[in-house]
């Protein structure tokens, strides 16, 4: 995984509370075995009409929000299902960081652990992002080492990440890794701790 | 200051700790299935990786799995997901209760049955209704693939511990109300993000009255209201209920001892506190489009003059558009085509008989298709012993082999779109049931009645209670 340090890119309003992980990938798109190629299934429920077509009024149809990689959103966005699809799917698609007053637990784990950064403001922080990123393109630049969101018209946010997830996407280590650098203390902890049998 | 189960159970699973990191936590039990494992164990192969306790490790498969003639999968990719997970329990050398096996169902409902979760264990598998496991005094959270793959590698996670909620129910239940209408009720009334960020001791009379069964329905459940997590202390009907199963502790009596110590404290402090007034809680139906869009049966829809905010409002108009309903609509007034008893939630032997008992001699309405799937092949086994499958098959229900089926439909279980499904599963989200499909939860008593009825009616108000 490589390093998040900065991103500057496009934002796409999705101004919608309790957006589940089933409409971010619906199920009949999970049967994979791969982590790649679910972009084209995320929202597919909104993004095309029972035709097959694209959904024109679908906020990522438009045709300012196209080549956007910061999706802003309303609360407890990613609720529901555990599954990873939804942060893969959405990174396919080409997002690298998903703005939102708050999110739910699992998704927000699954983000991070791709390198994909979920990051909590305000409320009246994220209303601002949706209405500046409605109907018309709107650049962002997101800092992790300082912790801030901007735009190029004086608006500045800033959030904050857990020290450890900071470190962890910065340098884009390997979770595993790390924890097998512990592998004595979890033999420790197993010869402690046997189960009654 | 006294220990609530949450933190002794936490406390006793931390491996390491170290300054602005998340704990090191130990897992104890992790449960695997075909959807969120593949790419989990090929991560382990790339690095050449090995699972560090198959022992610890229990695989079966069960979202896409056939509830007919179950060893036809005419879905190419759903049988290479299939066929991925029996290579990979091979490779890795994890047992698994394949399609044969007699241990074969749904992950939540083997667990329990099978005596792997036990009380204390912290319990992880790549599926958000894990907290169903909590019923046993286990703190058991639903995980994605990476942590999935994680566990697998090191038979631990790193994660910051949750804050800590007691739900107090005060009171006892009415006659004729439901574990599932607990649950419901209780997202209902405070939310689908109440719980985010917390593991919940579900406590009170109306808990402690209740069996493993119906403890396992409103912890499965715990994660629609937000939380990572659910549980119940552990007690003599937790131990009675685990006695004598396959894999439960062969020195029972010595495990029994230890489980009687994790029970909270009598002064335990928790993070946040909530009261449920259980004498309040009648029959639940859902008739939106998240858990939290339900009302009382004798209830209506809200209306648009009841939202408190311009986005409350927005959502109610989208959930009544895609739900084909009306605000301030009569819940008793919602006509239904398809009933689904089944899934994680309620697809066990006492759901099965609530629902038969309504059944029995009666007649499902001809515009209605029902479908009955047990939660394991155990569970169907012991359903067609007591006589079950005849009383459901008499009425006119399909009596089918156990797997996740309609909850999300993965499989050939599907509701058409537009049409109503009374489910006695846990999401009620757009599409859940099939593309355009139209979910309403509620518990198997008013699943089965739905069916005979054709809309939903008051279990209480049936003959069968009189």
């Amino acid at each position: 995984m490589s390093g998040f340090k900065t991103h500057t890119g496009k934002a796409v309003a999705l101004d919608r509370v309790n957006v589940d992980t089933d409409q971010i990938i619906p199920k009949q798109f999970l049967k994979r075995i791969e982590k790649t190629g679910f972009g084209q299934f995320v929202f597919y429920g909104w993004r095309y009409l029972e035709d097959g077509q694209l959904n024109p009024d679908f906020e990522l149809n438009q045709p300012e929000n196209q080549g956007a990689s910061i999706l802003v959103a309303n609360d407890n966005f990613g609720c529901g299902s555990s599954r990873e699809h939804a942060p893969w799917a959405l990174q396919d698609f080409g997002f690298k960081v998903v703005i939102a007053p708050s999110f739910a637990d699992i998704f927000f784990q699954n983000c991070l652990k791709n390198g994909m950064l979920p990051i909590r403001l305000e409320q009246e922080k994220v209303e601002y992002l949706l209405k500046a990123a409605k109907n018309q393109p709107y650049e962002l630049t997101i800092n992790l080492e300082e912790e801030t969101v901007s735009d190029n018209q004086g608006f500045s946010a800033s959030f904050t990440v857990s020290p450890y997830w900071k470190k962890m996407l910065i340098n884009g280590w390997d979770e595993i890794e790390i924890t097998l650098q512990l592998d004595e203390a979890i033999s420790k902890y197993e010869q402690e701790n046997v189960p009654v049998k | 200051m006294g220990k609530s189960i949450i933190d002794k159970v936490w406390d006793k699973h931390i491996v390491h700790q170290e300054e602005g990191k998340p704990d090191l936590l130990y897992i104890d039990l992790h449960l695997v299935h075909e959807v969120t494992s593949p790419q989990a164990f090929s991560g382990l192969r790339m690095k050449n990786r090995k699972v560090r306790r198959p022992e610890n490790t229990f695989a079966t498969m069960d979202h896409n799995i056939p509830t007919v003639n179950r060893t036809v999968i005419d879905d190419e990719v759903a049988k290479n997901q299939m066929t991925t997970l029996e290579k990979n329990c091979i490779e890795f050398g994890v047992p698994l209760a394949g399609i044969d096996s007699p241990d074969q169902g749904i992950v939540h409902v083997i667990g329990p049955e099978l005596g792997l979760t036990q009380p204390g264990k912290t319990i992880v598998c790549g599926d958000s209704h894990t907290s169903t496991h909590g019923a046993f005094g286990a703190i058991a959270f639903g995980i994605g693939t990476s942590e999935v793959e994680h566990v697998l590698a090191t038979q631990t996670l790193w994660q910051s511990k949750p804050k800590t909620m007691k739900l107090d129910f005060k009171g006892k239940l009415s006659e004729g109300v439901s574990a599932k209408d607990v649950i419901l009720y209780v997202i209902a009334k405070h939310g689908i993000g109440f719980g985010t960020g917390h593991i919940i001791e579900y406590c009170g009379e109306a808990i402690r009255g209740m069996s493993m069964d119906e403890r396992m329905t409103i912890c499965n459940m715990s994660i629609e209201g937000g939380a990572r997590a659910g549980l119940v202390s552990p007690d003599e009907t937790t131990f009675a209920y685990l006695k004598g199963r396959k894999y439960a502790p062969k020195n029972f009596d010595q495990a029994v001892e230890a489980w009687k110590e994790l029970a909270s404290d009598e002064d335990a402090v928790y993070d946040a506190v909530i009261e449920i007034d259980a004498t309040d809680i009648e029959p639940m139906v859902s008739w939106g489009t998240n858990p939290s869009m339900t009302a009382k049966v004798s209830d209506s829809i809200p209306t648009l003059a009841d939202c408190a905010t311009e986005t409350d409002k927005r959502a109610l108009e989208s959930a009544l558009q895609y739900m084909g309903l009306k605000e301030g609509q009569r819940i008793e007034d919602i006509q239904i085509q398809h009933v689904f008893i089944g899934s994680c939630t309620n697809s066990r032997i006492e759901d099965l008989r609530a629902a038969a008992e309504v059944a029995k001699g009666k007649k499902v309405h001809p515009s209605v298709r029902a479908l009955v799937v047990p939660g394991s092949q155990q569970i169907k086994i012991q359903a067609e012993q007591e006589g079950l499958d005849k009383i459901f098959i008499n009425a006119g229900f399909e009596w089918r082999d156990s797997g996740c089926s309609m909850c999300l439909s993965m499989n050939n279980d599907v509701v058409p779109a537009g049409e109503h499904c009374a489910s006695t599963s846990n999401r009620n989200f757009e599409g859940r049931q099939g593309a355009g499909a139209r979910t309403h939860l509620v518990s198997p008593a008013m699943a089965a009645n739905a069916a005979l009825y054709g809309k939903f009616v008051d279990v209480r108000k049936s003959e069968i209670l009189n």
